[in-house]
């Protein structure tokens, strides 16, 4: 590892492995810093070691990580792995922790590509042992080949919950039932951004496939759900919620051992936002976007995005994201010139165009429903510090005007998870309470260290 | 809680979690091991108590910290599992500066 780079990249995902690798193959000087201890970020977690045993329950769509990964790995682009960023700051001077000691690096150009996280979904109950978001079945699925044993139910909305039912059934794992949380826009929203979705006809059908396999195997579907929430003492015992039946509202309640919760997924933009990017908030997405030209350069000197944590646009596109990034790089530092980078650029900008069609027809069938946005009062909002959201609108009440002084009141975000579980949560809270937008709530102020770090680690920089 | 899938034959470590000793795959992550092995909590939080397992498993929410060789708050679904590793519930605030 060395001090200085042309490029670094942050994030072994599909959008930071395309640009590594193409950014390499244009002669740039490139590092990739991530987390984990191999690439392929959340999607293709595991993917050069799990893709092949595990095809028939992963499906095929993994292989494709695995090519995205070796293509990677055989590039010249240096990697850096286990290695969590700590520091970032507006003159691109990047903190890592690796194995305990601390690294700073220095770059010309920084590509952001730390992808995405769940959507909290608060509800009554969510902090007891045996809940978990959907996305972390699946890592222990793709990482570990590990799945739940006794009564599994599913609740929430979204593709990922979708995929993974899918998953669990193809591995021969029951579920007790899915709960559909999920609002489902009016067929008269959907029908037109149907069409407009055409052009990634796969994307529909893939859907439809899950859909009918969850159906073949007879997995209760619940809808119109209302007061959602898990019970039990020490863990989980059931979830409990409200649904129609004919014209009656009636009170159901399973019994549960384990429940996993999604609702879609927000871009992480904690680092955009530390290194100095402007964001806007997307109504359509209900989720924050980096802004950015087709590049991906943000507003921030020198600093580029690529993939979900701009703005939510699904791994493939984040992969071409990710290759327009390392062209226009390539075309700053002189390695080709306008003609070549645009040449290069168009089939890539066609395909991309292609894979984002998809996306305001997800957005519009899968919008989180109010109720996990806007919790009931006696449902934990802060995880860390244990803040209620009855607390919450309280502070706010008392003229907490931002997520900021809502933190300062409340201890609200102020835990080890630095607000990445309740950030969205106070922000929705705040706009709700006083009836100012999301934009002019604005979001946590983002202070590294990003990551828990210690005197000692520090020191050993 | 959580089962293995397949009955691959990878190899093990064994490790120590509270006073018991299991074989777990290797190359696993101490978060995974902790559901594989059945254990009813990780921690228990500072404020009220109230027992915690790992909720996200990539690194964001942090209800997976435990004692790991010694060593307080390391986020389980982050730390690789080894032989012989000893890993311990966390009551309550630790203090973050025991690693020196
Ligand atoms: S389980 Fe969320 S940080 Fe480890």
């Amino acid at each position: 590892m060395k001090s200085h780079y042309e490029l670094l990249v942050v994030g072994a995902g599909p959008a930071g492995l395309a640009a590594s690798a193409d950014a390499a193959r244009l002669g740039i000087d490139v590092a990739l810093v991530d987390e984990q201890k191999a690439p392929g970020g959340q999607i293709y977690r595991n993917a050069s070691e799990s893709a092949d045993r595990a095809q028939v329950y992963l499906g095929k769509d993994y292989l494709r990580g695995k090519r995205l990964v070796d293509e990677f790995l055989q590039s010249r682009a240096t990697y850096i792995n286990n290695a969590s960023v700590w520091y970032l700051d507006d003159r691109l001077e990047t903190g890592i922790l690796v194995d305990g000691a601390s690294h700073f690096i220095s770059a010309d150009r920084l590509l952001l590509a730390s992808g995405a996280q769940e959507r909290p979904m608060p509800l009554p109950g969510w902090q007891l042992p045996g809940v978990m978001t959907a996305g972390a079945g699946q890592i222990l699925l793709k990482s570990a080949a590990m799945v739940p044993t006794g009564r599994l139910v599913l609740a929430g909305g979204g593709p990922l919950l979708l995929l993974i039912a899918w998953q669990y059934l193809q591995a021969g794992v029951e579920i007790e039932a899915i709960i559909d949380t999920t609002p489902g826009a009016g067929l008269l929203a959907t029908l037109p951004r149907l069409a407009r979705a055409l052009p990634a006809l796969d994307y529909l059908l893939k859907g439809l496939s899950f859909i009918l396999a969850i159906k073949k195997a007879g997995v209760p579907v619940y809808k119109a759900i209302d007061t959602l929430r898990a019970e039990g003492r020490e863990s989980i015992e059931s979830v409990s919620f409200s649904t129609v039946r004919g014209k009656r509202r009636v009170e159901v309640s399973i019994e549960t051992d384990t429940l996993l919760l999604h609702q879609g997924v927000i871009a992480n933009i904690r680092l955009p936002l530390a290194a100095g990017c402007e964001v806007e908030w997307d109504a359509q997405q209900q989720g924050w976007k980096v802004i950015r030209d087709i590049w991906g350069q943000s507003s921030a000197n020198q600093v580029f995005v690529a993939g979900d944590c701009a703005g939510i646009v699904g791994a493939r596109a984040g992969e071409l994201q990710g290759r327009l990034g390392a062209l226009e790089i390539a075309y700053q530092l002189h390695r080709i010139d306008l003609r070549q980078r645009n040449r290069a650029a168009q089939g890539i900008q066609k395909s991309l165009k292609r894979h984002l069609s998809i996306r305001p027809l997800l957005d519009a069938l899968y919008a989180p429903s109010k109720a996990y946005q806007l919790p009931h009062d006696e449902t934990l909002v802060c995880r860390c510090e244990e803040v209620y959201a009855g607390q919450i609108r309280q502070a706010i009440r008392m003229g907490c005007i931002g997520p900021n002084q809502v933190k300062a009141f409340t201890r609200c975000g102020m835990g080890p998870c630095q607000g990445c579980l309740c950030g969205s949560t106070v922000a929705a809270l705040v706009a709700d309470e006083t009836g100012a937008t999301m934009e002019q709530v604005g979001y946590f102020r983002v202070r590294p260290p990003f990551k828990p770090i210690t005197l000692g680690e520090l020191a050993d920089t | 809680m959580f089962r293995l899938l397949e009955d691959s034959a990878t190899d093990t470590v064994t490790v120590r979690i509270e006073d018991r000793e299991y074989d777990v795959p290797a190359g696993i992550s101490v978060a995974a091991a902790v559901l594989l092995c059945a254990v009813n909590k990780l921690r228990n939080t500072p404020v009220s108590g109230s027992p915690r397992l790992p909720y996200c498993m990539m690194g964001i929410c942090f209800d997976c910290l435990v004692s790991i060789d010694g060593v307080p708050n390391r986020q389980a679904c982050q730390v690789e599992v080894a032989q012989n590793m000893t890993i311990e519930y966390q009551q309550g605030a630790a203090e973050l500066q025991q690693r020196e």
